[in-house]
């Protein structure tokens, strides 16, 4: 009998060490740098030798004619609106710029150490939408939930790695104050109560990104020298990648783009 | 049930009866409100439960109006369950009748909490799938509590003998689990826990042994109004299901691009969800007149008996 229990015991030890293993997050990028001596972790990025990356996000082809959004469910939401509201799943700008790509480095760096911003990243609820439509934070950073509408929404993130949850704000409620432990990609946030009501939460283990705005535009900066793989996501197209090396208090410009053929990886 | 149910007594109760038919269709209003909650991702419009907006009257707006008239038919349905049970301890004769009402209550009891659980656990896939397999469950056991209640079911009848293999009776409740087992896998594709391709399989194997049961019927007993009407009810219910099942798919795939759940799609979907909740209904029902009609040659004398001896 004991025997047995012991056994138990080793087993369900080794499911519990196997379920830690399989929880924590994989580091297998590749060093910021291009290669040389691994710094100590938790070092400060040097400021002095630090450079930047900025471009444009561009959608070749013609952008896909984005669908009209049908409020009809609530009165309050029609009558935010004078005319239809479309679809933003892509939003281009004049000479196809792309708004609302992410745009990120994929390169581990945890061996810097980057604090969380003490400001929220905010999100607000306005006209029956989200804005901004896609939010790029830091984890560990204060997500801060408003609702600018006189009518009630629930906030609905559903994230994989991260704890989920779903909470109502009514119309003149406080902002949901959240935090987000781990990185995360694309986490999809959506209103039960809205269905048309969809956004995207980015969080980054530092402070390595960027979201367009409607000029397509990006910038990253204060990158310690090295040579990276930039990383921009779009909700419909997926991802492109390009590499870029940075030299000591060089700036680079990089631009990308998507194909408007493409449906995405 | 065995023979307890089969027995001829001296009082068919037509409001007892009536009330189980309500009951059962009240439940088909039920899942019906279900599937268009599930349709129109509202599920987790109303975050809290047993409350809804830590009130009883939460805004009736956008994907609440799905869920809190759920939750409202829900409640309808647990009080009428236990009226139902209560009445049938009170009126029914038959001990097994009255402890299927007892089942019946208790079933829509886990199915609330189930339903609780989704929203607080935030609809975890196999809650959500237990919940819609317990409303399929709770449908049949109204349904063959609307039988057992019914005239049809306290009047004598002759039956036949079954010399055919497989018999009928083991056909047709084969049909029904196979059903149920189809049922999962739908709210399975629902609820994103698996493909399609697993439901595909299910409807041909659903529609090949509902095709094989009505054959049977119809080669072995071709002159029986209560069976011919028996697989009726199969062909017609396995036809429609098959039809909205490709157009809820159809409608699923035209409209995935668009920003919210469009019309065509939940129409088709609801619907789909329905018939194959009748489908059920319909298989679970054959199985009992067939059950009750057929016998095979070696029950003849034993079923004579025990009928003769309950009298």
């Amino acid at each position: 009998m004991r025997i047995r229990y012991s056994a138990y015991v080793l087993v369900a030890a080794g499911l519990a060490f196997a379920l830690v293993s399989c929880g924590k997050s994989p580091e297998t990028g590749q060093p910021a740098g291009g290669g040389g001596s691994a710094p100590a972790a938790g070092q400060a990025v040097d400021a002095a030798t630090a450079g930047s990356v900025t471009g444009t996000i561009k959608l070749d082809g013609a952008a896909p004619a984005m669908k009209n959004i049908n409020m009809s469910a609530e009165a309050y939401c029609m009558s935010q609106h004078a005319t239809p509201v479309k679809d933003e799943s892509v939003v281009t700008g004049p000479g196809g710029t792309l708004s609302n790509v992410v745009v990120y480095i994929q390169e581990d760096m945890s061996k810097y150490s980057f604090a969380a911003p003490t400001d929220p990243a905010k999100f607000d609820q306005k006209g029956c939408q989200y804005h901004p439509h896609v939010l790029g934070m830091m984890a560990g950073q204060t997500l801060q939930v408003t609702n600018s509408d006189t009518t009630t929404h629930n906030i609905h993130p559903v994230p994989k790695d991260n704890r989920d949850w779903n909470q109502s704000q009514p119309p003149g409620a406080a902002p949901i104050m959240e935090v987000f432990a781990r990185p995360e990609n694309a986490i999809p946030v959506k209103c039960n109560v809205h269905p048309w009501m969809k956004s995207y939460l980015f969080v980054f283990k530092n402070p390595y990104f960027s979201v367009t705005g409607a000029d397509g535009k990006f910038s990253i900066a204060n990158l310690p020298p090295g040579t990276y793989t930039i990383v921009a996501w779009q909700e419909q197209f997926g991802t492109t990648t390009q590499q870029v090396t940075i030299g000591a208090k060089e700036s680079k410009s990089v631009n990308l783009s998507f194909n408007a053929a493409s449906s995405g990886d | 049930m065995g023979s307890d149910l089969n027995i001829p007594r001296i009082s068919f109760n037509p409001r007892l009866h009536g009330f189980a038919v309500f009951s059962a269709c009240l439940t088909l209003i039920l899942i019906s409100a279900g599937a268009l909650v599930t349709s129109n991702d509202a599920g987790l419009s109303i975050p809290d439960w047993p409350l809804a907006y830590n009130s009883l009257l939460p805004p009736f707006i956008g994907g609440i109006r799905y869920e809190f008239t759920h939750r409202v038919i829900a409640a309808c349905e647990v009080a009428i369950s236990l009226i139902f049970a209560v009445w049938l301890w009170r009126a029914e004769p038959r001990k097994k009748v009255q402890n299927f009402g007892w089942i019946a209550v208790g079933v829509v009891c886990a199915q609330a909490v189930l339903g609780g659980m989704t929203v607080i656990f935030r609809q975890p896939v196999l809650v959500s799938v237990a919940h819609a397999t317990l409303a399929q469950l709770f449908f049949c056991t109204v349904v063959s509590l609307a039988f057992f209640t019914s005239r049809w079911w306290w009047q004598d009848v002759s039956t036949m003998e079954d010399i055919g293999a497989p018999r009928v009776r083991t056909l047709a409740l084969a049909t029904a689990v196979a059903t149920l087992l189809q049922l999962v896998l739908g709210a399975e594709f629902r609820h994103k826990g698996l493909g399609i391709v697993p439901h595909l399989i299910g409807a041909a194997v659903v529609a090949g042994m509902i095709f094989w049961t009505a054959g049977a019927l119809r080669r072995r007993f071709p002159t029986s109004p209560a069976l011919t009407r028996c697989r009726i009810v199969l062909h017609s219910l396995i036809g429609t299901q098959l039809l909205l099942g490709g157009g809820a798919w159809w409608s699923r795939i035209a409209t995935q691009t668009a920003p919210q759940p469009m019309p065509v799609m939940v129409t088709l979907t609801v619907a789909h969800v329905v018939v194959g909740a009748l489908t059920l209904a319909g298989t679970v029902a054959v199985a009992l007149v067939t059950n009750r009609l057929l016998r095979h040659e070696r029950e003849a004398a034993v079923s004579t008996s025990s009928a003769q001896e309950a009298i």
